[in-house]
């Protein structure tokens, strides 16, 4: 990949423009219908309160990331390692398969109370919400890969007698990446949901706030205005983390590339 | 006719084998046949043997069973009728005591995440070869078929060809007493075909191994082997072994002569015979 000045204007040139043209458009009919600021603030007030809010908008980015994160790393060590026990027993598979889907089913908001219950009000409790909404699409994919070897290959494998350690690590697993990956990338947009969903719950008992707790106070109090920079904000966490996903994931897949 | 064309049981010529015939023949196929549950037959009875040191090539139409039979005799299924044996065990067991086998399938079949220094590294890692020996071993390989220049490629920057020599090379690289092919050479052109089956030749007159090779094309099958087995349609079954008494080496204007012209000419009647 080259990142010229021009392939880089190409690229983001025309989704910025557009970008530019919503906000004069916003700005322009918030101006001229009158609405009323706690309602529908314009682009104006939002950059006001977002600068007046700086320090705070950027330590509750710092933080919801940071639980996103942990979330997400977690989900996909877990997942893996679930992957791996699924991958070895088709018995293993029928039993637990079905509570892997419930975990998918059961919708994270019912059952969030139920982890600040016991894990308390608190950054802990936001990470493993995060965790448990990004779970499930690492273990699907992982399995997936690691039982999607062309026959071919196991019978080379077969031929030389290859222990089921061998078959797991030299071929199911390296076998399973490119799956992993788009687990991945599922998984990581889900955690960042997953971390603002917990900070709802969580934010108000906690020491520090993350960025679910501006959205609950400020719409709270009407302050619209932060309201939206704080979504904003999000949507910047989202971008952040999608982007890096991305880059991780074409590093990665160079080798898997088939022509 | 030269050949002996039987039907169900098929006597063994022992005038025809090359190796020592006092040595017992690394494969042993007595009325060997497979039905899978439902029932399908795979494989009717067949008999045939394979002496050490022989290079012999089955021909028969789609389906047939080819595929199945060398399967079989890599021990990767069980026959479920007759007598099948490898250097006088099971299949299965001559493999697990450490008969090494290299197989070659229809496609390259090379991991696509390794390169091919590494693909061909595998078959050693898995048999536990130590790795002091591993580079003198691929770099031994690769200069086989040429490829020393490709040794950190990626599969997926090599072309058919290049792949599938990687392919037999990494088959040979264990230096197996019994090479299998499944119609290697199919996917590729004639031209490359050509040149993989002189390679091929070149390499079993130098490395000795016993090989069994599946084919549809009977120019192929002619040019390589000692004796052509031929097949009938499903459920398969040897019909015929027409012995190939061309000298080695063998060099290309082979393919130019008459008494080639007529051998393949003899076993395609054969085989279509087979499918009218």
């Amino acid at each position: 990949m080259k990142f010229s000045l021009r392939s880089v204007i190409q690229w983001l040139g025309p989704p910025l423009g557009l970008f530019l043209l919503v906000l004069l458009g916003w700005q322009f009919a918030v101006s001229f219908f009158r609405v009323k600021p706690y309602l529908f603030p314009s682009p104006w007030m939002v950059l006001q309160a977002a600068l007046e809010r700086q320090q705070d908008l950027t330590q509750a980015l710092l933080l919801t990331g940071a639980a996103a994160s942990l979330g997400f790393l977690s989900s996909l060590g877990v997942g893996f390692v679930i992957s791996l026990a699924f991958s070895q027993s088709a018995f293993v598979r029928r039993s637990c398969y079905p509570y892997a889907i419930f975990l998918q089913t059961v919708p994270i908001v019912a059952i969030a109370p139920l982890i600040i219950i016991w894990f308390g009000s608190g950054f802990r409790s936001v990470v493993i919400i995060s965790f448990m909404i990004g779970l499930f699409p690492i273990i699907t994919n992982t399995t997936t890969g690691m039982l999607a070897v062309d026959h071919r290959f196991l019978e080379l494998f077969e031929i030389y007698n290859a222990s089921r350690w061998q078959l797991l690590w030299k071929l199911r697993v390296p076998n399973c990446v490119p799956f992993l990956v788009a687990g991945a990338k599922t998984s990581s947009g889900l955690s960042v949901i997953g971390s603002i969903v917990g900070e709802f719950f969580v934010g108000y008992g906690s020491q520090s706030h993350g960025l679910g707790y501006y959205i609950m106070q400020s719409s709270g109090q009407l302050k619209t205005d932060l309201l939206f920079a704080a979504v904003l904000t999000c949507t910047l966490l989202g971008l952040t983390v999608f982007v890096l996903v991305n880059l991780v994931s074409q590093f990665v897949l160079q080798r898997w590339n088939t022509p | 006719m030269t050949h002996n064309q039987t039907t169900s049981n098929f006597p063994q010529d022992s005038d025809r084998t090359v190796a020592n015939p006092a040595t017992n023949p690394l494969v042993a196929c007595d009325n060997v046949g497979l039905t899978f549950p439902g029932p399908v037959q795979a494989l009717a009875g067949t008999t045939f043997q394979l002496q050490r040191g022989e290079l012999v090539s089955v021909v028969g139409p789609s389906g047939c069973g080819k595929s199945t039979l060398l399967r079989l005799i890599a021990g990767l299924i069980a026959n479920t009728s007759g007598q099948l044996q490898v250097a006088g065990q099971s299949a299965i067991q001559a493999r697990r005591q450490g008969l090494q086998i290299g197989f070659v399938f229809q496609d390259a079949t090379l991991l696509p995440w390794r390169t091919i220094q590494d693909n061909i590294r595998l078959p050693l890692e898995l048999l536990r070869v130590p790795r002091s020996q591993h580079a003198d071993r691929i770099h031994e390989a690769l200069e086989l078929v040429g490829l020393q220049d490709f040794a950190r490629a990626l599969p997926s920057q090599l072309s058919g060809g290049m792949r599938m020599r990687v392919a037999l090379v990494r088959a040979l690289v264990t230096h197996p007493e019994l090479l299998l092919l499944d119609e290697p050479f199919g996917a590729l052109d004639e031209i490359t075909r050509q040149h993989l089956n002189e390679e091929l030749l070149a390499l079993w007159q130098s490395q000795k191994w016993s090989g069994v090779f599946i084919t549809h094309n009977v120019y192929e099958a002619v040019f390589l082997s000692q004796r052509i087995l031929v097949m009938s349609p499903r459920p398969g079954k040897l019909i015929a072994d027409v012995p190939i008494p061309f000298e080695f080496p063998r060099t290309p204007e082979l393919r130019g002569t008459a008494e080639f012209a007529r051998l393949a000419a003899e076993v395609s009647l054969l085989l279509r015979g087979i499918a009218t």
